[in-house]
C-alpha cells in the first residue's frame, strides 16, 4: 500500500482555482452590456462557426469564455433545460435566474468534485425584460458562484483591465452603436496580450443582441457583415439598418446560417480540433 | 444515457432545476424528444399507451376529434387552411379550435384526429425544431423536418392501435428548392409527399374532390387561399364534423401561408373578406364554382 501525501482542502481548492483562472485569462474577452433597446454581446472571436455567444431561449442569451468544448457542453445543457421547462410549463416560465442557479450548482459541483478536472469556463446569462429595468445579467464563474451585474460585465482574457476601461467610458442607456463602439474600444485597449492598443476588425468580433423591440418571441439576433461594419464605423442610418429585419420573420435565426453552415460542415470539425488543440497546448493566441 | 437518466431525473415530479440540469448535462444529441424520453418518458405523447392497458376495443369515452385540413401549393409557396370544429361523437366539442399551427419560421402543420394528442404533438414538434436549431446552429432541411414528424407519429402507434390516431398534414417552403411542398402521413407514421394539393380529416374526401376541380397550378397566394376556403365549404356541406364559416359569430377558417419570406398566418380581416366573397357567390350558386366539362 502506498501512502499519498496530505493536501489541505484550502490548498486543493486554491490550486484548482489558480489553474482555471490562468486558463480562462488566456482566452479572448467577452463583454455583455445594456443598451437602450436591450442587451448587447461583444466577443473577440475569429471563428464564424464556433460561437461564444448564443441563444438559449426567447429572452435569454448565453456568453462564455474559456475552453470551447467545455462551455459548449454547458450551453447545450442550458438549451435542454430551458426547452424542457418551456415545454412542461410555459414559455414565460423560463427565466435567466433559474438557469443561472442551475448552472451555478452544476459548475460548483464540477469544481469541487474530487478526481475530476474543474471546468475552464466562465458564463454570462442575460435576459432582456419587457422594460429596461427588468433586464438581468448574471455572471457565473468557474466555481459556481453567481454575481448579479448592472450595466455591463466582462469575462475572460484581461477581464479586469477591460472592466476598468469600461468603468470610465460606459454611460447608462447608450444607443446600440455607442454601446458597441464603447465595448470594442475597451476590448481593443486592454484585451491584447501585451496590453497594447489594437485595432479590432469586424472579422475578429462576434456580436449579437437581445433586442427588446423584436416582433418575434425569440429576441436573440446576430449582427453580421455589413450591418456590423456600418455600426462600428458610425455610419448614418446604421442603427435603423441593423434592425430592419425586425418586422420580417427570423431570417437571421434560420435562413442565413443554414446556407452558411451547410457548406462549412467539414470545416467545423477541423475548427473544433484546432480549438481543442489550442487549449491543450496551453499556448493560446487569445483567440478562443 | 439510460443509466444517467435514472440517477438524476426528477421522474414523476415537477422538473426540479438542478436534477433537470444534471440530466441535461449528461444528455447528448440534437433531439429534444429523445432527451425528454430519457429524462421522463411519461412526458411524451404516445408513451402512455401502456397505462391504457392492452384493450383494443372501443374507448369508454369519445375524445374530441379535429376534422378537415387542406393544403395547396402555388408558385413560390404553400397555403394551409383548417376549419374550426372539433367533434366528440355527435357533439360539437369546440367551434373555434385552432388546427393549423406554425411549426417553425418556414413551415406549418395542420392536425386531424384526436385533438388532445395532436395539439400535444404539435407543441413537441415545434420545440423539436427550435431545439435542433439552437443546439446545431442551423436549421433542418424541409425533408428532415418532415421525417422528424413521421418519427413522432410512429411513437404514437400504441395509442393509434387503441383508436387514438393523430393524422397531421405538414407543409412548408423549401429554401433549397425554392418551392412550397406538402407531406401527408398515415396513423402508423408512413410519410408521403403530395403534389399540388392534399387534404386530411373526416371532410377530406369532399375537400379533395372540390380541389380537383378548382385547383390551378398558377394560383397566387390569395387564389390558393380562396380555393382552400371553397374546399372547406364543400367539406362542411357534406361532412357533419367539418364546420363551415360562421358568419354570425365571425369564426373563420385559419389560413397560413409559407413563402420565402417565412410563415405568416393571414389576418382575421383578410380571411373575412375572402370568406365573404365565397359565401356571396354561394348565395347565387350553392354548389360553388362551375368547372368546365372539357
Amino acid at each position: 500500500m502506498s501512502t499519498s501525501f496530505y493536501v489541505s482542502p484550502e490548498q486543493l481548492m486554491k490550486d484548482r482555482a489558480d489553474f482555471v483562472r490562468k486558463n480562462i485569462a488566456r482566452t479572448g474577452s467577452v463583454v455583455v452590456l445594456n443598451y437602450d433597446g436591450g442587451i448587447l454581446f461583444v466577443a473577440e472571436n475569429r471563428s464564424r462557426v464556433l460561437h461564444k455567444v448564443s441563444e438559449i431561449y426567447d429572452r435569454i442569451g448565453f456568453a462564455a469564455a474559456g475552453k470551447y468544448n467545455e462551455f459548449e457542453n454547458l450551453r447545450q445543457a442550458g438549451v435542454r433545460l430551458a426547452d424542457t421547462r418551456g415545454y412542461l410549463y410555459d414559455r414565460r416560465d423560463v427565466s435567466a435566474l433559474g438557469l443561472a442557479n442551475a448552472y451555478a450548482q452544476l459548475l460548483g459541483s464540477i469544481f469541487s468534485e474530487a478526481g475530476g478536472k474543474p471546468y475552464e469556463a466562465e458564463l454570462v446569462i442575460a435576459e432582456v425584460g419587457e422594460r429596461a429595468e427588468q433586464d438581468q445579467i448574471y455572471r457565473i464563474p468557474y466555481d459556481g458562484s453567481v454575481v448579479d451585474h448592472r450595466g455591463f460585465v466582462v469575462i475572460g482574457g484581461a477581464a479586469d483591465a477591460v472592466t476598468a476601461a469600461l468603468e470610465s467610458t460606459y454611460t447608462e442607456g447608450p444607443s446600440l452603436g455607442v454601446a458597441l463602439r464603447t465595448a470594442v474600444a475597451a476590448l481593443a485597449q486592454s484585451g491584447g496580450n501585451g496590453g497594447e492598443n489594437r485595432e479590432l476588425s469586424p472579422a475578429q468580433l462576434e456580436v449579437a443582441v437581445l433586442d427588446r423591440e423584436r416582433q418575434q418571441p425569440r429576441k436573440f439576433r446576430r449582427l453580421l457583415g455589413a450591418h456590423l461594419t456600418a455600426l462600428l464605423e458610425d455610419e448614418p442610418g446604421a442603427e435603423e439598418a441593423a434592425f430592419e429585419e425586425n418586422g420580417e420573420s427570423a431570417e437571421d435565426a434560420s435562413g442565413a446560417p443554414a446556407a452558411e453552415s451547410g457548406s462549412d460542415e467539414l470545416d467545423t470539425n477541423s475548427l473544433i480540433d484546432e480549438a481543442l488543440g489550442e487549449g491543450g497546448e496551453g499556448e493560446s493566441t487569445g483567440d478562443n | 444515457m439510460g443509466t444517467q437518466s435514472t440517477g438524476w431525473s426528477g421522474r414523476g415530479g415537477a422538473a426540479g432545476d438542478y436534477g433537470l440540469m444534471r440530466a441535461a448535462f449528461a444528455g447528448a444529441g440534437t433531439s429534444f424528444t429523445e432527451f425528454l424520453a430519457d429524462y421522463n418518458p411519461e412526458y411524451l405523447p404516445g408513451r402512455r399507451a401502456a397505462s391504457l392497458g392492452a384493450s383494443t376495443g372501443t374507448l369508454p369515452f369519445d375524445p374530441p376529434h379535429g376534422t378537415t385540413i387542406v393544403a395547396l401549393t402555388f408558385p413560390g409557396g404553400v397555403v394551409m387552411a383548417g376549419d374550426r370544429r372539433a367533434t366528440a361523437g355527435n357533439v360539437i366539442a369546440s367551434r373555434e379550435i385552432q388546427k393549423v399551427f406554425p411549426a417553425d419560421d418556414y413551415s406549418c402543420v395542420g392536425i386531424a384526429g384526436v385533438a388532445g394528442l395532436a395539439v400535444e404533438m404539435v407543441r413537441l414538434f415545434q420545440v423539436e425544431l427550435e431545439h435542433y436549431e439552437k443546439i446545431e446552429g442551423t436549421t433542418l432541411s424541409l425533408d428532415g423536418k418532415a421525417n422528424r414528424l413521421a418519427t413522432m407519429i410512429r411513437g404514437n402507434l400504441g395509442l393509434a392501435m387503441q383508436g387514438l390516431a393523430v393524422v397531421p398534414l405538414y407543409a412548408g417552403y423549401d429554401l433549397e428548392s425554392s418551392e412550397g411542398r406538402i407531406f401527408s402521413y398515415d396513423p402508423v407514421g408512413g410519410q408521403y409527399e403530395e403534389h399540388g394539393f392534399h387534404s386530411v380529416g373526416s371532410g377530406s374526401v369532399y375537400a379533395r374532390g372540390a380541389l380537383k376541380k378548382i385547383y390551378r397550378a398558377d394560383f397566387d397566394a390569395t387564389g390558393a387561399a380562396t380555393a382552400a376556403i371553397q374546399a372547406l365549404y364543400d367539406a362542411a356541406d357534406d361532412d357533419s364534423a367539418t364546420g363551415g364559416p360562421d358568419l354570425t359569430r365571425r369564426i373563420f377558417p385559419i389560413i397560413g401561408v409559407a413563402t420565402e419570406d417565412g410563415y405568416r398566418r393571414l389576418a382575421e380581416a383578410e380571411i373575412a373578406e375572402l370568406v365573404q366573397e365565397v359565401v356571396d357567390a354561394r348565395l347565387r350558386r350553392p354548389d360553388g364554382p362551375n368547372a368546365p366539362l372539357r
